[in-house]
């Protein structure tokens, strides 16, 4: 019973992206699933800066300044890109036109809450961004991110205890232990690692779990993390 | 006379920025910074003012020179947090209490400042409902859901950046170097723009991305 790495957890999330969506990918963790999405899958990503049609980060040859996401990454674009400004690139994402945005998080509670804009660092200004648009508006919220802290406390709660980010937003959250849906009637394991006990689970989620009837092994093929990289 | 917006150097084109004045910088994602209007801004040295900036620090950007010059008294952003461990400029004189900070959702930030220029006093939006950011707002239920309501911002100066520009201010960007520059743009009374090039021609219609009549002022750059 090995966790999953963080690309890992981003090629689970990918393999549930349908055909002609338009997704966000959020910083960090999330903008990993844009390597993992299936070939005939044809999918547009967002970013919030305005480009709706991401394409590959840009060769070292190619690299334009002005052709960035919003993480500043030198970017490509796909065919049928299009830049809109920012005014109207957060009206797409209000007004329900984002099919999925795949999200980091520090804390997901039972009914769906999010907290994954603020962690309360000492010394640090607030950073929200785009967060809360996406996160209130988007038509899906799915999550990305390790199950517990590093320092083993549960990340799913019954309650989160960071500041929010918005309320009852996520629908599915991938961890490196599990798929868990967010239902009406609270988290709902549909996908978990091989050897993890039920009870393994419980003790790493702090909030109540149901085990769906056709709950099925957590898989992915092996991916080698860069050198250099933790977790 | 015939309309004409250039203006030789940015340093003539920010000549009158007064004390106190509200400014609207452009700059998203590493593109769009007006950092030759940025440092001209700091020369001149008006204090006392109010930026309106998506972020306090960005590594692209060179806002934080006007913060380092302590010409600010107050952010309106959305991303306030320094790259290093070190407290950025931002952040010391933010924890000192010397600047006071206005941390506002990234869509919001965006559809306040269009209100701005659109004429709409405020405006209702599900975006934050809940959170801290809403707190002492009004709240109000259309349709079963909740919204938040969120104010109008206006300035008195936007610094953009744009990759070409008319005589008659007509601009077109390149890439995402748009971002905050056509909405900044439309709410502030007085608009300069820092240019890559300035066309002999006027810019074809169909390839005006921020017609002219919201630009007052430009300046050619460079690259």
């Amino acid at each position: 019973m090995k966790p999953l790495n963080r690309l890992q957890i981003a090629w689970r999330a990918a393999q549930d992206v349908g055909d002609g969506m338009v997704v966000n990918l959020g910083l960090g963790m999330p903008v990993a699933v844009a390597d993992y999405l299936h070939s005939e899958a044809d999918v547009f990503i967002q970013s919030e800066n305005g480009v709706i049609g991401v394409g590959p980060l840009a060769a070292p040859e190619h690299i334009d300044t002005d052709l960035v996401d919003a993480g500043s990454r030198r970017i490509t674009l796909r065919p049928g890109a299009a830049i809109v400004d920012s005014s109207w690139s957060f009206a797409a994402i209000r007004g329900g036109h984002i099919d999925v945005a795949v999200l980091g998080a520090f804390e997901v509670a039972a009914n769906g809450d999010l907290a994954n804009w603020d962690m309360r660092l000492p010394n640090k200004g607030p950073l929200v961004g785009g967060a809360m648009d996406l996160a209130s508006c988007a038509r899906a919220v799915w999550v990305i991110m390790d199950h517990v802290t590093r320092k083993g406390a549960p990340r799913l709660v019954e309650k989160c205890t960071l500041p929010l980010t918005a309320m009852r937003c996520v629908k599915r959250v991938y961890t490196d232990h599990a798929v868990v849906d967010i239902t009406q009637g609270g988290m709902v394991v549909r996908e978990m690692l091989a050897g993890l006990s039920e009870s393994d689970l419980r003790q790493r989620t702090g909030a109540a779990l149901t085990f769906a009837p056709d709950c099925r092994a957590l898989t992915t093929p092996p991916i080698e993390l860069p050198a250099g990289d933790r977790a | 006379m015939a309309i004409d917006k250039r203006i030789g150097t940015a340093a003539e084109a920010l000549a009158d920025v007064a004390d106190g004045a509200t400014v609207f910088i452009s700059g998203f994602g590493g593109a769009g910074f007006p950092n030759a209007l940025i440092r001209a801004l700091r020369d001149r040295g008006p204090r006392q003012l109010t930026l309106v900036v998506n972020s306090a620090t960005h590594r692209y950007s060179m806002t934080h020179e006007l913060i380092e010059a302590g010409l600010v008294r107050k952010v309106v952003c959305t991303a306030a947090r320094g790259h290093s461990k070190e407290p950025s400029p931002f952040e010391r004189q933010w924890m000192d209490g010397k600047i006071e900070l206005e941390c506002v959702p990234q869509g919001t930030f965006a559809e306040r400042i269009r209100a701005g220029g659109a004429g709409i006093a405020a405006f209702y939006t599900p975006v934050g409902v809940g959170t801290e950011l809403a707190q002492g707002k009004e709240v109000r239920s259309f349709g079963g859901r909740e919204y938040v309501l969120e104010a109008a911002i206006k300035g008195d100066l936007a610094l953009i950046r744009a990759d070409s520009a008319d005589r008659y201010g007509n601009l077109t960007f390149r890439y995402a170097q748009m971002n905050f520059g056509p909405v900044m743009a439309t709410a502030a009374a007085c608009v300069v723009a820092e240019v890559r090039t300035v066309l002999a021609e006027p810019i074809p219609h169909e390839r005006v991305q921020l017609p002219g009549l919201y630009v007052d002022r430009v300046v050619t750059v460079g690259a």
